[in-house]
């Protein structure tokens, strides 16, 4: 579950573009619709086991919402929300229920880690999904993205944890250390450096770095 | 979605910059940024190509220099662009000019447009 945080917010990607940054340089970032999350409940160590808020986001339908869930929601007072996530934080009493976490959080020049979930690409080959060498696609070799040998012949078998081709991709990836670029309060857009996994609309947890 | 991202762009986005296609004859004015003075550079030569859209389109610049062919791509948006002057209209039927790189002399230029005025 990790450790706690000192902030954390939930995000919606919604794609890349570029911007000129202090030295007018083009950067390349990615567009986060960031907040506001709820705080939905409390989870504290004597009675849970461990401290963490859990928190809500993105407006849901109200057809898409169950009954229990429905009773959750009424319970801290707040609109049916579609995510719902944890985040261990070291003191519980910092935050009330209903509480709203917005973008405003971060501020340009943080360093954070993003997780999110990795797009699937399928059955993939061990090129793609290990980076293999390919052999010679010309001069009469028929060897082009094969895996080449399994090992030796000795064990007469195939060691386990062999790189082979199979499902790559749609799993859950956090890029550590990456700049908030710029934050913009009124519209919940936070601005991100560089690539962070996942869809477009895929959902996003952003937290400050652990290694920063 | 992509309208958020648009409205990101045009924050960024230059309202000012003439209308030029690939061919004009273009001066770009650049900021140089040298042991910490600015200074700004003409750049002239013919546009051979635009590309790309919103805020990350960018547009090639090809000169001889003293014998010498310079190709610069300039991001049309970018704040080192500090003015863009279009000093003569190109006859072009193509999008891309790659073809002015093989040629040298007069067969490199490209013929001035005259737009007829109706009567």
């Amino acid at each position: 579950m990790g450790n706690p945080i000192k902030k954390g917010i939930l995000g919606i990607k919604l794609g890349m573009t570029q911007i000129f940054d202090d030295n007018d340089r083009a950067t390349a970032v990615t567009v986060v619709e960031a907040g506001p999350c709820v705080v939905l409940q409390k989870k504290k160590a004597e009675t849970d086991g461990y401290n963490a808020i859990q928190v809500g986001f993105y407006a849901a339908k109200d057809k898409n919402v169950n009954r229990p869930l429905k009773g959750h929601f009424a319970r801290a007072n707040v609109k049916p929300l579609k995510f719902i996530r944890e985040f261990r934080v070291e003191n519980v009493d910092d935050y009330d229920i209903g509480q709203e976490l917005g973008v405003d959080l971060f501020q340009e020049g943080d360093i954070v880690d993003v997780t999110g979930i990795s797009k699937g690409k399928g059955f993939a080959g061990g090129i793609k999904r290990h980076n293999f060498q390919r052999g010679a696609m010309a001069h009469g070799s028929k060897y082009h993205r094969r895996p080449g040998s399994l090992g030796a012949k000795g064990p007469a078998r195939v060691f386990k944890g062999r790189k082979l081709p199979g499902r790559l991709g749609g799993e859950r990836v956090t890029v550590q250390r990456l700049k908030v670029v710029k934050v913009y309060p009124e519209r919940n857009v936070l601005l991100i450096k560089g690539a962070i996994p996942g869809p477009k609309r895929g959902l996003v947890t952003i937290k400050n770095s652990a290694k920063a | 979605m992509q309208d958020m991202i648009r409205a990101i762009e045009e924050e960024q986005m230059k309202k000012d910059i003439p209308d030029f296609k690939p061919g004009d004859t273009v001066k770009v004015h650049v900021k140089v940024v040298e042991g910490g003075r600015e200074r700004i550079q003409v750049f002239e030569g013919t546009v051979i190509r635009k590309r790309g859209g919103g805020l990350s389109q960018t547009f090639t610049v090809r000169r001889i220099s003293y014998g010498v062919a310079v190709e610069r791509t300039f991001p049309l948006h970018s704040p080192r662009v500090s003015k863009i002057e279009v000093t003569r209209k190109g006859k072009v039927r193509r999008a891309r000019l790659y073809y002015l790189r093989e040629r040298v002399g007069k067969k490199a230029k490209v013929k001035e447009r005259r737009d007829y005025i109706k009567r």
